[in-house]
């Protein structure tokens, strides 16, 4: 079916937009230090956002404005998440940033910038949508980065994220010109549509190359990861755990946009490339994270190490193995946003306690926070019954189920070395001695916060069809 | 005349310049900047060429977009180079040393 302007089908991108512009004038008024109103505004813009869309669940696919806007079950699927998990990062951001002269509106206004261009990449169908998303998304998280003006770290973080973030687009548009020059056209079915009949020659196959660099860019996947460590490190926390969480489910929607979207007859061209990014991506980082001594650098390398599980589960190649990927990439955003959540919670007034052995004596002066940060060191590890295991149970089957025995070996042997840093984690919690109680964070909101995230991983590790079966009906593999 | 080839081979050349740019270059941030700009001309470089022997507009427009979003981000690069130079008070790319590990 194809609409050529139904706006019926962007009620939420108005929404958001206009939300936008109301908040950014009610914030101008506001004498109110700790900026309760935006912060509420906003929390309630994503409340909405999130019922909007959840009534469209059940839609079918609908293309519209002359085929650069698409609403599929994947669309809304990955929207739902990504309200939810940003409305999680705000919940921790708020006592954080309140302490260091970040209560500004901006930060509040940035996220949700961050969010509009997040539902415009997952959305897009033409490379243009795409590429405009993108852009969207990535300038607001490079201005959140800077918006601690008055940090060191967090302003040369801020300068290699844009320069990496600018390499990484011009890398993609580069690609996208070559395919363009070759198939007439930016739309993605058409592009699709256009190698169903021509072969695919050296141009194209040179412009994919560069789409799947872009890509890999922006997930921070080895050879391309350079960037990851320092940025996660260098951001203020509460940014941190934006950006190390929800982009990369916008991104698992760009990449499903635009390789299978636009290259689903050269499926070995790209798989073989995202094949060797995986691998390579699991083995260093894994390797790496052993070594780490600061918790967030740690969380960082095992970011590097799930991506490369996530890549992994995209090479197979089939709508069910999509589906897991997808399971695999927003049940680790939820983990994540839990991760850096702790490192949030560790810190108080003016200071951070971001080394890992700032943890000790944790679980002997606060039970409750040690096994809450237990809950997500397993899960992130993919110990059952968390919900970390699922989704690379499914992975691992469906690599194991196409044939790639040995792929599948070498994921599950590094993810037993994986298994290695997180339970040193838990090491220091419980089994060090510590000779004074460890600092926490006194605010309350934050408390409840972090209890009930890690208590949803357990929930969800005991119910792994909740999500999952979402994310196999966004591909249409539910039987 | 000139042939499509050789468009593309000049953006090529554009694209390659402007990405040894960034790895190379060991001295400034604003140079870093330049050579991101270079990499987004040399794309619109080949939008255009495209666009014009495929007599097809959507490569020019595509071209404008590209531009308003260079402009954006050069504008946003450029603040947060204010930011780095506030606190640090210098732009040296080799001075940015204080995250690794």
């Amino acid at each position: 079916m194809n609409d050529s302007i139904n706006f019926s089908l962007i009620t939420s991108e108005i929404f958001i937009l206009c939300a936008i512009c109301f908040i950014m004038i009610v914030d101008l008024f506001q004498r109110d230090k700790e900026r309760n109103l935006t912060y509420a505004l906003t929390q309630l813009t994503l409340i909405i956002l999130f019922f909007i869309e959840y009534n469209h669940i059940n839609n079918e696919s609908v293309i519209a404005f002359s085929g650069h806007w698409i609403v599929d079950k994947l669309s809304t699927v990955l929207k739902l998440s990504i309200y939810l998990i940003t409305f999680i990062s705000i919940l921790y951001a708020r006592p954080f940033i309140s302490h260091r002269n970040m209560m500004r509106g901006e930060y509040y206004l940035l996220t949700l910038f961050a969010v509009s261009g997040m539902m415009i990449m997952v959305s897009a169908n033409s490379f243009l949508t795409v590429y405009l998303g993108l852009e969207l998304l990535s300038l607001s998280l490079y201005t959140l980065v800077a918006l601690q003006r008055d940090s060191k770290l967090a302003s040369e973080s801020a300068v290699k994220f844009f320069v990496m973030g600018g390499l990484a687009s011009g890398f993609l548009l580069y690609g996208i010109s070559l395919i363009y020059g070759i198939s007439g056209s930016v739309i993605i079915a058409d592009v699709a549509q256009n190698y169903l009949t021509n072969d695919i020659d050296l141009v194209s196959q040179f412009g994919l190359v560069f789409i799947v660099i872009g890509i890999a860019f922006k997930f921070g996947a080895v050879p391309f990861h350079m960037w990851l460590p320092d940025i996660y490190h260098g951001s203020p926390s509460s940014v941190t755990a934006f950006i190390a969480s929800v982009p990369k489910i916008a991104a698992f929607g760009m990449t499903m946009r635009l390789l299978v979207g636009a290259f689903p007859l050269f499926v070995q061209d790209w798989t073989n490339m995202i094949l060797v990014i995986a691998l390579l991506s699991i083995i260093f980082g894994n390797l790496v994270a052993v070594s780490q001594s600061n918790l967030k650098r740690l969380l960082a390398y095992s970011a590097i190490a799930h991506i490369g599980y996530f890549l992994l589960g995209i090479v197979p190649a089939t709508d069910a193995s999509y589906s897991a990927s997808m399971y695999y990439i927003i049940v680790y955003a939820f983990m994540t946003v839990a991760g850096f959540g702790i490192v949030i919670f560790m810190s108080v007034e003016n200071k951070e306690y971001q080394e890992i052995s700032d943890l000790r004596g944790l679980g002997r002066y606060h039970p409750w926070y040690a096994l809450m940060f237990t809950v997500v060191m397993a899960s992130l590890a993919g110990i059952p019954p968390f919900i970390g295991f699922w989704p690379k149970l499914e992975i691992f089957r469906h690599l194991i189920s196409n044939g790639m025995i040995i792929e599948a070996t070498i994921a599950i042997a590094f993810s037993v070395i994986g298994l290695f840093y997180y339970l040193k984690v838990i090491k220091e919690m419980y089994f060090e001695d510590a000779t004074q109680s460890p600092e926490i964070s006194s605010s309350r909101s934050l408390k409840i916060a972090i209890s009930i995230n890690c208590l949803l991983l357990i929930l969800f590790g005991l119910m792994p069809d909740s999500i999952y079966h979402y994310c196999l009906d966004a591909f249409g593999v539910l039987a | 005349m000139i042939e499509l080839s050789d468009y593309l081979l000049l953006s090529a050349i554009l694209f390659a310049i402007s990405v040894a740019g960034i790895i190379i270059n060991r001295k400034n941030v604003i140079t870093l900047l330049m050579c991101i700009e270079l990499m987004l001309l040399s794309v619109n470089t080949n939008f255009i060429a495209f666009s014009h022997f495929l007599e097809d507009i959507a490569g020019q427009v595509f071209v404008f977009f590209v531009l308003t979003v260079a402009a954006a981000e050069a504008a946003i690069g450029l603040a947060i180079i204010v930011v780095l130079f506030r606190n640090r008070a210098t732009i040296d790319v080799e001075q940015l040393n204080q995250l690794k590990g």
